[in-house]
């Protein structure tokens, strides 16, 4: 009887240390995707962007100010021929068909920003994940380089550094000190210049004033001569951002995988 | 009856007893090399980045996480023959479960590893325990993989237990230093009704848990591909497909596996062709449920003319990768099926070559799955083809040598047949362990 006793004076303790160790882990799981969801109800803004076929020229001028601004690796021809030069925002040239018509079109593609963006789902640290405002980050220290989420994009556009990113000795001094410089194995990918909402932020906060319209602009924004490229509030019905997005020409790429991109294109007129 | 049993004991033992030869010693050095080679590979990869690998945009799995599958289905072999068989009491069972065992417990750690060689920063593996996202298939793979790894160890050793207890008793006199391990293994195993009764329930409930676990495990492999949205990889068929896959694949490396073991040990007496016609047929029906498996997958594909999914279908029937797939069909199905459909020729040699070929070809069915809709994405960004570095090769070759070795020590430290199964005087052995005990109890 003493040992039957003690026996289950043992299976209990087991038991309720089992128990408690897989509940501390599925609530710690949970805790984090319940944070994530209440966030982004409260959000105020959600950032997104316009880019206007019928303006762009295909100069690429977007292409170079963001790798600038965004400390990205230069790469060489070996890397450019198996893929591996990382670029946040590319030229994706496009051939429509119709009959004996054949269009050409040049579409610059920067990370499409889902709003249900199916990279956050299968990373398996929450290294990707949605902020409140609606921007798909990356936490580099976290991720631990399984490109469940590369695959995951179907826009192909979240990068992976295959080895130590390279620069030439010149291009190191003025890398962007706002920006944190990726090392090998781990993603990265466009993060609609995060660092410049902080700066826009904090210049409205010493100002005492709401961030408003042209306080935040992405880099890409900036340098494109053609004015094809609009980045503002689509919560704001006001922004110009909002109404150009109500345009009849305005589409989203694969949009029937309802991913909900803030990216939005306008159709060449 | 009891001749049969001191039989049985003698000759399991004798691998176990003798000193190994030297075809042994050469084999075990060739293999060590080749994967202390995987080893140095490895290394030269961590220090410099996946950049060695022929991976890049928009390819950005390869062979390593072809070989985890591999693996995945290879240590099927072991819970699919030992748990089905003994949930179902099939007799022929008794002269595999071992060797099928062994090769689930020696491959596993072969599989794990694959994925963690296959992560750009293998020192933060922790991070998934830490910081768990309960949506990511992956979290939901480690977890069923190591619960897998753990109680698949502990299903090996408990059968294991009655067979420790008689190395202890037949081999203390050969001296080759292993007596104390199998003392301290049989953990006092005395043979008695009550530790037989408690023995027999423990497996039961372990084969029933095992059962569970191998679908959930394979299941959840198929769903790593099949949770996304990319064409060709989102399939609700992928799960149950990869169960059918890792089935016939394990019978296979069991065929295989066990025609050398007979071979190289001298185990015709206790695997008979009667044996082996049992696995030829479980083979057989395994390769036509494949087969039927891989038809619903292609024409439901076919029939559904989803532009991204049709480009995938004809880059693998007529395009690039014709020749994996055919030769996928052709090994997985035609060559088992031809040679299985009949029991008339060499029925030994027939099952080593279907074996061998639904390996091959099961490798290729991976390759099929995971590197033709890496190439063709959505949206074209211009598709170097993926060719696999020497790195990855070496890596490849270290981790089969790796496997083969691990397997080879094992046969000269366990015993390759379940003893106490075998000496069970009917087919029965569920049956049979109660009667005995039931004798025992009576005569006490």
């Amino acid at each position: 009887m003493e040992i039957k006793d003690q026996n289950r004076r043992d299976f209990l303790k087991w038991f309720g240390a089992a128990v408690g160790g897989v509940w501390a882990f599925t609530s710690r799981a949970f805790a984090a995707r319940g944070e994530d969801e209440q966030v982004q109800a409260r959000g105020k803004h959600r950032w997104g962007m316009v880019i206007d076929l019928d303006r762009c020229t295909g100069c690429q001028a977007c292409v170079v100010a963001c790798s600038v601004e965004n400390n990205q690796m230069l790469g060489g021809p070996e890397e450019a021929a198996l893929g591996r030069v990382i670029r946040w925002l590319k030229i994706l040239p496009r051939t429509e068909a119709e009959g004996s018509h054949i269009r050409q079109s040049l579409v610059p593609m920067p990370c499409q920003q889902c709003e249900d963006p199916p990279c956050t789902r299968v990373c398996p640290t929450s290294a990707t994940f949605m902020n409140p405002e609606g921007i798909v980050g990356q936490v580099y220290d976290r991720c631990i380089g399984c490109r469940y989420c590369v695959n995951a994009c179907p826009y192909t556009c979240k990068f992976f550094n295959w080895g130590e990113p390279q620069w030439p000795k010149e291009t190191q001094t003025p890398f962007n000190p706002d920006v944190s410089v990726r090392y090998k194995g781990v993603v990265e990918k466009c993060l609609f210049c995060h660092q410049r909402l902080q700066r826009a932020k904090d210049k409205a906060r010493e100002e005492g004033r709401k961030i408003e319209e042209g306080d935040y602009v992405t880099a890409c924004q900036a340098a494109c001569p053609a004015q094809a490229i609009v980045f503002g509030d689509l919560n704001d019905p006001e922004s110009e951002v909002s109404r150009l997005a109500l345009s009849h020409r305005s589409f989203k790429m694969l949009e029937e995988l309802g991913t909900k991109p803030k990216v939005i294109y306008l159709r060449e007129g | 009856m009891s001749e049969t049993t001191s039989d049985v004991e003698a000759e399991v033992l004798i691998p176990l007893a003798e000193k190994p030869g030297r075809g042994f010693w050469t084999a075990a050095l060739a293999l060590s090399v080749v994967f202390l080679g995987g080893i140095l590979a490895w290394s030269w990869q961590i220090k410099s980045g996946l950049r060695v690998t022929g991976l890049g945009v928009p390819e950005f799995w390869g062979i390593y996480i072809i070989n985890f599958v591999f693996f995945i289905g290879i240590s099927h072999a072991g819970t699919l023959i030992s748990a089905i068989l003994r949930i179902t009491r099939a007799p022929w069972r008794r002269s595999f479960t071992r060797i099928a065992e062994m090769i689930t417990v020696t491959s596993l750690p072969f599989a794990a590893t694959c994925v963690i060689v296959d992560l750009g920063r293998p020192d933060r593996l922790f991070n998934v325990l830490l910081y768990p996202h309960l949506t990511s298939p992956i979290l939901w793979d480690i977890l069923c993989i190591s619960t897998y790894m753990v109680m698949s160890c502990l299903y090996f050793y408990i059968a294991l237990v009655p067979d420790m207890a008689l190395c202890r008793d037949r081999l203390s006199r050969h001296g080759l230093g292993m007596t104390p391990i199998y003392r301290w293994l049989a953990l006092g195993w005395k043979g008695t009704v009550k530790e037989k009764r408690l023995h027999h329930s423990l497996m039961t409930v372990l084969s029933v848990v095992l059962l569970a676990l191998v679908i959930s495990v394979h299941t959840n492999v198929g769903f790593i591909f099949g949770m996304t949205n990319k064409p060709g990889w989102h399939s609700a068929a992928i799960g149950p497909y990869f169960v059918i896959g890792a089935a016939l694949q394990g019978l296979g490396a069991l065929s295989a596996i066990v025609v050398a073991v007979r071979y190289f040990f001298h185990l015709e007496h206790w695997i008979t062709e009667d044996h082996f016609n049992a696995l030829r047929k479980f083979f057989l029906a395994l390769a036509c449920f494949w087969m039927y498996y891989t038809c619903v997958e292609y024409l439901t594909t076919f029939y559904g003319r989803h532009v991204p999914e049709m480009a995938i279908f004809w880059a693998k029937l007529t395009g690039p990768f014709r020749l994996s797939f055919w030769a996928m069909l052709v090994l997985c199905f035609c060559v088992p099926f031809a040679l299985l459909i009949t029991r008339r020729g060499p029925l030994v040699l027939k099952l080593l070559f279907a074996g061998l070929s639904a390996n091959v070809g099961m490798w290729l069915e991976r390759y099929s799955i995971i590197v033709p809709p890496g190439a063709s994405p959505y949206l074209s960004w211009g598709t170097p083809p993926y060719s696999p570095s020497w790195v990855e090769w070496t890596i490849t070759a270290g981790w089969f040598a790796g496997f083969i070795l691990l397997f080879m020590l094992f046969t000269r430290i366990f015993p390759l047949l379940t003893v106490w199964e075998m000496k069970a005087p009917a087919c029965h052995v569920c049956g049979t362990v109660f009667e005995e005990i039931a004798a025992e109890e009576k005569e006490g």
